[in-house]
């Protein structure tokens, strides 16, 4: 407890966070099916925890990582930090501004240009006009798309993609940012280029979650860890090896 | 308490506005597709329904209705942009699904971005009826203000019809199907080339309960018949829009979250 105190404020906190997924007959069947199956007694449910009881919270400057097994929740649990999911039950606290990287490629428009879709993406993050005009430039700079920015945007490689997404979201120096697996964007060089953004971000203070299934990466990089299996919280805590290494001896067992 | 929302609304729209601004472009640009031929399209269009249906109509109607190319002009502009901006702000949600299931905005703004597009080829032909209503010697009075009022009715209309139908969508794929038969047959109901003068007073009525046919009939009573709509016929078009909008928001909140377990 007294610990907490001489932090400051929590800047993400969750308590207790429980949010239920559905799946099952309902997706992708009309409406005279849905009708059928109602009366018949056929229409059905299912319902599960995609993230059970998740109690953590973390302070400025703080790198966690998540780590866990495929369907373990990590993402859905993200999208309810980042404010695109309501839990269903528990608080999620948040002060700050977020910049979420949640499978950064997808969103874009394929019939727009890359200028364009950089405005666009830019005004999704919460932008305003005035900061796009000014760090276009740079943004386009650090993604290395000079020559492609009137191009539309269907004719960009992959790697290209990943990394217009990755410097429109880096560039704002966001309070909180939010990142699920892109380290592994673009090729060597540019690698080595958004990792270093990256650092620096962390570096200015702020509070960072990344997401991985790289266990040496989360090892190097983060100082509070959170361990999820199907929903339910393993382990929280500061001692990031230790986790790490209950990780691994968890994944040779299974 | 009431100011603080105020505040927090006007703030929400300076926050959004960028967005909003860079959405509409968006839909824009992708509708005409950046041709000259789009935005012609978008005009030629109604026109050459107009004229199909002068051809095809005129022999009946023509002949018993004054100016039945503006009487039949009146109805279908308006029957397509309800019908443009329902049909098109219908997919507006699910088409974005990639992007609100990514990244925290808010999703009606999809909705309402494709309701512009819709509201600016409105503008466009509205542009041509006037014109049309020149070369056929409609005179032109003060009253013809008043068509805002109408106008203004199908965008809140439209807006609202859009929120329950793009929210269904996510929800029933099939309403696709559905909302396109209700549609032609509300076309047929909204007397767009016949008149209703040939019904009894109460089919007359029954009319009335089509709220297309209503601000249809806004329209020409202004245009044709020269007259200003009485104030009982202003609070009908009026609560029809009101009762749309207040639909369309309630569905829209309360499914709103849901939205993320469909896509």
């Amino acid at each position: 407890m007294e610990q907490i105190k001489e932090n400051s404020e929590p800047i993400i906190s969750l308590e207790n966070v429980s949010i239920r997924y559905f799946t099952g007959d309902f997706k992708e069947i009309g409406i005279k099916e849905f009708l059928i199956r109602k009366l018949t007694g056929n229409y059905k449910i299912r319902e599960f925890y995609a993230d059970k009881n998740i109690t953590f919270s973390i302070n400025r400057g703080d790198m966690l990582g998540i780590i866990g097994t495929n369907g373990a929740g990590k993402s859905t649990l993200l999208k309810a930090i980042a404010g695109i999911m309501v839990p269903t039950e528990g608080t999620v606290r948040v002060s700050g501004k977020i910049a979420a990287l949640l499978e950064l490629a997808s969103g874009f428009d394929d019939e727009l240009t890359v200028r364009e879709n950089t405005y666009l993406r830019g005004a999704m993050l919460g932008y305003t006009k005035r900061f796009m005009n000014d760090t276009y430039e740079s943004i386009i700079d650090f993604a290395g798309l000079r020559e492609h920015q009137d191009r539309a945007f269907k004719h960009l490689s992959s790697g290209m993609k990943s990394r217009l997404a990755f410097s429109i979201a880096s560039l704002v120096n966001p309070d909180i940012l939010i990142l699920d697996e892109v380290l592994a964007v673009g090729d060597g060089a540019f690698r080595e280029k958004s990792e270093a953004k990256m650092k620096s971000i962390i570096g200015g203070g702020a509070t960072t979650i990344l997401v991985s299934h790289s266990i040496p990466q989360v090892r190097s990089m983060c100082n509070k860890i959170l361990w999820l299996d199907h929903g339910s919280q393993i382990a929280f805590g500061d001692d990031v090896q230790g986790i790490c290494d209950a990780y691994e001896n968890f994944l040779k067992t299974t | 308490m009431k100011e603080s929302k105020l505040r927090s609304l006007i703030t929400k729209c300076k926050k959004y506005g960028f967005l909003f601004t860079e959405l509409v472009k968006r839909d824009f640009k992708k509708k005409y597709k950046r041709t000259y031929l789009g935005m012609l399209w978008s005009i030629l269009s109604p026109l050459l329904t107009l004229l199909v249906m002068r051809v095809v109509f005129g022999q009946f109607f023509g002949k018993a209705v004054e100016h039945y190319i503006i009487y039949l002009f009146c109805g279908n502009i308006i029957f397509s942009y309800f019908s443009d901006a329902t049909s098109g702000g219908m997919g507006s949600l699910l088409a974005n699904a990639d992007i609100f299931t990514k990244i925290n905005i808010p999703k009606y703004l999809f909705l309402f971005s494709r309701n512009i597009s819709s509201l600016i080829n409105f503008g466009l032909t509205f542009a041509v009826f006037l014109i049309f209503c020149i070369i056929d010697g409609i005179t032109f009075t003060f009253a013809f203000f008043l068509l805002i009022i109408p106008i203004v009715c199908l965008i809140f209309f439209n807006i609202g019809a859009g929120l329950v139908l793009s929210a269904l969508f996510v929800l029933f794929r099939d309403l696709q199907y559905l909302w396109s038969v209700f549609t032609t047959l509300l076309m047929y109901a909204s007397a767009i080339f016949y008149t209703v003068d040939g019904y009894s007073p109460l089919m007359q009525r029954l009319f009335l309960c089509n709220p297309i046919y209503v601000y249809i009939k806004y329209f020409r009573i202004i245009v044709i018949d020269n007259a200003i709509p009485s104030i009982q016929f202003n609070l009908l078009a009026i609560g029809y829009a009101a009762l749309a909008f207040v639909i369309g928001i309630f569905v829209y909140k309360k499914l709103n979250h849901k939205f993320l377990y469909y896509v």
